[in-house]
């Protein structure tokens, strides 16, 4: 199992004819990903690689039976791409681009609304179950498949944390990038719920930043629902206030935006949140040797006292060597 | 992007959005000139800076003739404003807005933003106008009426008159609060605003509404559709390297520390910040060379990191995926070829290309010190600038 991504998923790639369309589509295609098609409006007929290319997503639709989108479509165009992609009942819809304006994604949002479409991104990494499929910009080597999921409104800095996770011998069930944006599709939340429904899933790694309050709403969602371990890590701890760094929504504007507020409001939910960015694979290592033997040990208790009644009791698993 | 408040009265009178009568000046003759075709009995001149809480720190004065207007703005231009959001360097004034001072009844405050949990431009009032809107927000919830406005529908009347209701407003100011708010909407929606702020918005005695303070903010991501607005970007009010490095398709951001940082990605780039603040340094900028940056790029990056003098040492930090380690080790290279690298500098590659991109650095015969990881790249980059071994 993984969330929103696996083998059977079959993908089309709107703007599979620019520059980095096409390089992504190939390295995704390399990684085991069903690309089914394309779409770029004026090149229906031809093909990328042996890739047939559409003019309309309907057309895509219709000729390979997708169930996801990736978009490449540049950043005036994107909106309409995504609305296009809904438009055709495509269930997924992960969108890389980066620069679009808010109040075309305000329009998305409100367009998606009732619609089955989960929009992931924009302005994001994409999304990677290992060993399975790549919707995504995401380096392919460093992944691993594994127990551990990873939601992250950054591209590079997940990669940091999936390396740190691989070198310790931890893999990934799924990993994901929310994107950095004011205004996303999937969000921590969703991303949880579908982490804390995954049975592969044991552990949650959720990679925030400064700016919103996304960070506030997942931490209460994780208090009242989610049962699996969560290591958190905020960036931008020294960021100065009124000044946007990278991302659209990374900007502190007042009220309880800043690395220090959410960092306070995680930790008083019980979550771990690691405080270097060089930690956090150690710490979710950590976190789940504890919690193993935790459970072991409570697993043994449960043990002897069901030993009389007879019953089989599942005990923990070893922790993974390094 | 921020505009000054002139230019936001001047865009908002476009739009129908009532501000009082005035005109901007480069010199106090120019002030005085402006003060007489106003041809009004009191004038409020204003210190034209991207900066608020411009009241406290005396770029706000009310006068009563031409001729004081002249005084007062000869005294303003040329001025170092310092207010709690221009930090203590402060900013120097350039220009003053000279206005029609109007009769007070009453201050207000109006304000429009992106909502991102709603995903909804909200507008937002309070009968505390004239205040810092987030003290009031924190101290005092109860006192923000927020109204979430339809993106499909758009902006309807009923909304202006729920707010003006709330505020008690009465009588034909409901009405003319409701326009009001309905033209400020559709020029936030038209020009592609991220905020805009009325503090205070004023009611007159004779029964007027007025914007007596306009702030402006723009998407950035929106401005390739608005030529003329980006037009109004005012570049004495911007960190000349920031402008530069955005002209390089870099994301740059001065800070006050001795140590420069090269990143690619901008949660890697915060981190990379945070984590030498870890080990007891402080960093000088943020920089994020982007996903596809090319070698010309780079070398730029290192270009602008070493103009700042404060800079004492560097630690570039990359882990590739779509970017390529051997593309940096070439802007690296070629960089430290154009100009003289007199400081530490300390490189960690991970990701695509990184056996090339070492090779590359190692045969370049570049006095420079490799990390492996994050903490290990920030631990020495902090003691090399110290002196340390």
């Amino acid at each position: 199992m993984s969330i929103f991504v696996n083998k059977q998923t079959k993908v089309i790639v709107q703007g599979i004819t620019g520059k980095d369309g096409m390089f992504h589509t190939l390295q995704c295609r390399d990684y085991g990903t069903r690309i089914v098609g394309g779409v770029t409006p004026g090149k229906g007929g031809s093909n990328v690689e042996g890739i047939p290319v559409f003019n309309t997503v309907a057309e895509a639709v219709a000729a390979t039976k997708p169930n996801a989108s990736m978009i490449f479509v540049p950043p005036p165009f994107a909106a309409d791409a995504i609305m296009e992609a809904a438009d055709a009942g495509i269930e997924l819809v992960v969108c890389i681009t980066e620069g679009i304006p808010t109040l075309d994604m305000l329009k998305v949002s409100s367009y998606l609304k009732g619609k089955k479409t989960r929009l992931i991104g924009p302005n994001c990494p994409g999304i990677i179950t290992p060993g399975e499929a790549k919707l995504g910009i995401m380096p392919a080597k460093i992944h691993n498949p594994g127990t551990v999921g990873i939601i992250s409104r950054s591209g590079t800095l997940t990669y940091e944390a999936v390396y740190q996770l691989t070198v310790l011998g931890l893999g990934q069930s799924t990993a994901i990038g929310i994107g950095g944006d004011p205004i996303i599709g999937t969000n921590f939340i969703d991303a949880l719920e579908a982490f804390n429904n995954d049975p592969k899933t044991e552990a949650i790694i959720m990679i925030g930043e400064i700016g919103g309050t996304a960070e506030d709403d997942a931490a209460q969602y994780i208090k009242k629902y989610v049962k699996k371990p969560v290591v958190a890590f905020i960036a931008g701890q020294t960021a100065p206030k009124g000044k946007r760094m990278g991302h659209a929504g990374a900007i502190i504007t007042g009220g309880k935006t800043t690395a220090q507020d959410k960092i306070e409001t995680l930790e008083s939910v019980g979550i771990k949140v690691s405080r270097s960015p060089a930690e956090i694979g150690q710490t979710m290592y950590d976190l789940l040797k504890k919690v193993k033997a935790r459970k072991k040990s409570s697993s043994a208790k449960a043990k002897k006292k069901a030993k009389p009644a007879g019953k089989k009791v599942k005990t923990g698993k070893k922790a993974k060597k390094r | 992007m921020n505009i000054h408040e002139y230019q936001a009265k001047e865009l908002m009178t476009k739009f129908g959005v009532p501000v009082p009568k005035g005109k901007a000046a480069f010199s106090a003759d120019e002030a005085y000139a402006a003060a007489q075709q106003l041809g009004v009995s009191k004038f409020v001149v204003k210190a034209q800076i991207h900066a608020g809480g411009r009241g406290k720190g005396g770029g706000v004065k009310l006068v009563n003739t031409p001729d004081e207007v002249k005084e007062v703005a000869s005294k303003m231009i040329g001025m170092t404003l310092v207010t709690h959001q221009t930090g203590p360097e402060g900013k120097v004034v350039k220009k003053v807005y000279v206005e029609e001072a109007g009769a007070i009844a009453k201050e207000l405050y109006l304000g429009m933003i992106i909502d991102r949990t709603s995903k909804q431009i909200v507008v937002m009032a309070s009968t505390e106008g004239g205040m810092e809107i987030e003290e009031v927000a924190s101290k005092t919830p109860e006192k923000i009426i927020k109204e979430f406005i339809d993106p499909v529908a758009g902006i309807q009347d009923f909304y202006g008159r729920k707010v003006a209701y709330k505020l008690g407003l009465s009588g034909d100011l409901v009405g003319k609060f409701a326009k009001f708010v309905k033209a400020l909407y559709r020029m936030f929606v038209e020009l592609d605003c991220s905020l805009v702020e009325i503090n205070p918005l004023v009611l007159t005695r004779d029964n007027n509404i007025f914007a007596l303070d306009a702030k402006i903010n723009f998407d950035d991501n929106a401005l390739f559709r608005h030529k003329d607005i980006e037009a109004l970007r005012d570049v004495n009010e911007e960190d000349a390297k920031e402008l530069d490095a955005k002209s390089h398709g870099l994301s740059y951001v001065s800070l006050n520390g001795n140590i420069g940082c090269m990143v690619n990605g901008a949660g890697l780039a915060m981190s990379t910040m945070d984590i030498i603040k870890f080990y007891g340094g402080e960093p000088a900028n943020f920089l994020d060379v982007g996903g596809g940056a090319s070698k010309e790029q780079v070398t730029h990056a290192f270009k602008i990191i070493l103009s700042d003098e404060k800079v004492k040492g560097i630690l570039v930090n990359i882990f590739g995926g779509i970017m390529k380690c051997d593309v940096i080790a070439a802007g690296v290279i070629a960089a430290a070829k154009e100009v003289n690298i007199n400081v530490p500098l300390v490189v960690r590659l991970e990701g695509t290309n990184v056996e090339l991109g070492k090779k590359m650095l190692d045969e370049s015969g570049l006095n420079l010190i490799t990390a492996s990881g994050m903490a290990d790249a920030a631990e020495k980059v902090v003691k090399a600038v110290r002196g340390e071994k």
